[in-house]
């Protein structure tokens, strides 16, 4: 036998390209929605008044404390057991009905899951705003909201990039639990090679390699990103600069 | 208003006169006070009150930081609060524009009186946010740390808040902030970030910054305090340039030189009491409390 089987993976090359496009849509999907539902929620969880920032600490709280397999589980397989979830299903309700779908299930706990971990580093960067900052807002006739639009969250959201691609990548690798509800993402297409061709080397060494590649161009995405709304932060480039009079 | 600072505007013909005035000739004195006689008739047509503080009180607790503190500032006064830390000089000028917020005395902005409420603390507070809102832009204040907002550039941090908060039209905003980076000598620097720059250079976009929003007053908390020494005269030197064309300015400060040289009022704080006050040529010069004394002996450059 040889040692790395290159038949099994180019044989299979179109079950991988749309295990590919599984993880692509998956992932992107959950990753704006959760972003887009994070930043209200932020806002809120940083709130003096416990009764805003209490739910929002609950949540997080939850989602974060327990693993992403068992949120998509409890999902996928929990919707089932409520009675008046199977009466919806049998109505044709479009909207419960969606919880039957793998697809959907696993894009509301990936969604829910990332939301809850991207509020909390928005609201670690809000909260770790200077100070400073936030007066001279108030000091220029600035509203909360207006400081809040204006300052607090532009510099958050710029502070918060190295954390949120930490978030992105996790959220890409988690996403092959997704094989788990029967879809076929990267992780499942090396599943089904395997058992196929009974080549797990090859099947799982090209899964992960795909992994790697797609990572490589997300760290490079956010190195691009960083240096357009991070050079604030960045050290000073060692050009000659015009001195001030 | 018992409680009030009503100041004898001794030598406003010629505040920045650095000719021994007191230890001058009689007749060159003569000259002098009627040249000031003229000025004052000739001011008192012009001057219109900016700013009024009436027996301000705060306290942090048990802890009483003011103890009933007055000032008035007209148009062209630049008045220096001086005192040691932690005499409140700070949090006076942080409560007249409600940084900090007081707990009892009356405040004046543009002759109009401040309408405040008791917050849940007990302590006084704005009961309308557009009028504090409105103070807040006619009183603009310069911070000791600068404050800059770190992810803007120099311009940006200009521009900001008259776009954004008095809403004005970019363009003329533009304008605005060309004609006061150049007068602060940081144009060149317009699209650099605060973190890339001296604090002397940040502290002068600061003075920028609050320039363009055309204030009627500006508020300077201790501006100079956080700067290495070489790089406080680049900022005193814009400060004294403003207060030459006439701005009204209130300084919380330790220059003692910008003090007795600059202002036309000076204002000694001390443990939360407004201790002495007057001309800084006469206060700083000859002072009468022995706690004047002291501190000048330990500060005096």
């Amino acid at each position: 036998m040889e040692l790395f089987d290159f038949q099994v993976i180019t044989s299979s090359l179109p079950e991988f390209w749309r295990g590919l496009l599984m993880t692509l849509q998956l992932t992107g999907i959950a990753l704006l929605c959760g972003f887009a539902g994070a930043v209200p929620l932020a806002v809120a969880r940083v709130s003096k008044n416990r009764w805003v920032s209490g739910p929002v600490a609950a949540y997080t709280y939850f989602f974060r404390g327990t693993p992403m397999l068992v949120q998509l589980l409890l999902i996928y397989y929990g919707a089932g057991q409520w009675q008046w979830m199977q009466a919806a299903w049998e109505a044709g309700h479009p909207v419960w009905l969606l919880f039957r779908e793998p697809f959907f299930c696993a894009l509301v706990a990936f969604g829910l899951n990332t939301c809850a971990y991207t509020i909390e580093i928005i609201a670690g960067a809000m909260r770790n705003t200077p100070h400073g900052e936030i007066e001279a807002a108030k000091a220029m006739g600035m509203s909360r909201f207006k400081a809040l639009q204006r300052i607090v969250l532009p510099s958050a959201l710029r502070r918060m990039l190295p954390s949120y691609s930490n978030e992105v990548i996790l959220m890409l690798q988690g996403s092959a639990i997704a094989s788990a509800v029967t879809l076929v993402d990267i992780t499942g297409a090396a599943r089904n090679v395997y058992s196929r061709h009974f080549a797990p080397f090859e099947a799982f060494v090209f899964a992960g390699l795909v992994y790697l590649v797609l990572t490589f161009l997300l760290v490079g995405m956010f190195k691009y990103a960083e240096g357009r709304w991070l050079v604030h932060l960045a050290p000073r480039k060692a050009t000659k600069r015009k001195e001030a009079a | 208003m018992n409680h009030a600072a009503t100041f004898e505007r001794i030598n406003v013909g010629d505040p920045y006169n650095s000719i021994g005035l007191y230890e001058a000739p009689q007749d060159a004195l003569n000259d002098v006070r009627s040249a000031v006689t003229q000025g004052t008739a000739m001011n008192q047509t012009a001057t219109v009150e900016q700013v009024r503080v009436e027996d301000l009180h705060k306290s942090y607790g048990d802890n009483e930081v003011l103890k009933g503190v007055s000032l008035s500032a007209s148009s062209g006064d630049v008045i220096s609060i001086i005192g040691s830390s932690g005499s409140g000089k700070s949090t006076w000028l942080r409560c007249i524009n409600f940084l900090e917020n007081p707990t009892s005395g009356r405040i004046v902005v543009g002759g109009k009186e401040v309408g405040l409420t008791r917050n849940r603390k007990g302590d006084l507070v704005v009961a309308d946010p557009k009028q504090l809102q409105l103070i807040r832009t006619r009183l603009s204040m310069v911070f000791q740390h600068f404050n800059l907002w770190s992810h803007m550039t120099v311009l940006e941090n200009v521009i900001e808040a008259p776009i954004h908060v008095l809403g004005l039209p970019k363009a003329e905003v533009l304008e605005r902030a060309e004609r006061y980076l150049e007068r602060v000598g940081v144009w060149n620097l317009r699209n650099a970030y605060p973190a890339h720059m001296s604090g002397g250079q940040q502290q002068r976009v600061a003075i920028a910054r609050a320039l363009a929003m055309e204030p009627s007053v500006l508020l300077f908390d201790e501006p100079t305090s956080a700067l290495d020494p070489e790089l406080v005269g680049e900022v005193l030197k814009v400060m004294r340039s403003l207060a030459e064309e006439g701005r009204t300015m209130l300084v919380v400060t330790h220059e003692m030189g910008f003090a007795r040289e600059v202002s036309n009022h000076v204002i000694f704080v001390h443990r939360g009491r407004v201790e002495e006050q007057g001309n800084p040529k006469e206060v700083l010069v000859r002072p009468q409390s022995e706690r004047l004394q002291q501190f000048l002996s330990g500060n005096l450059k």
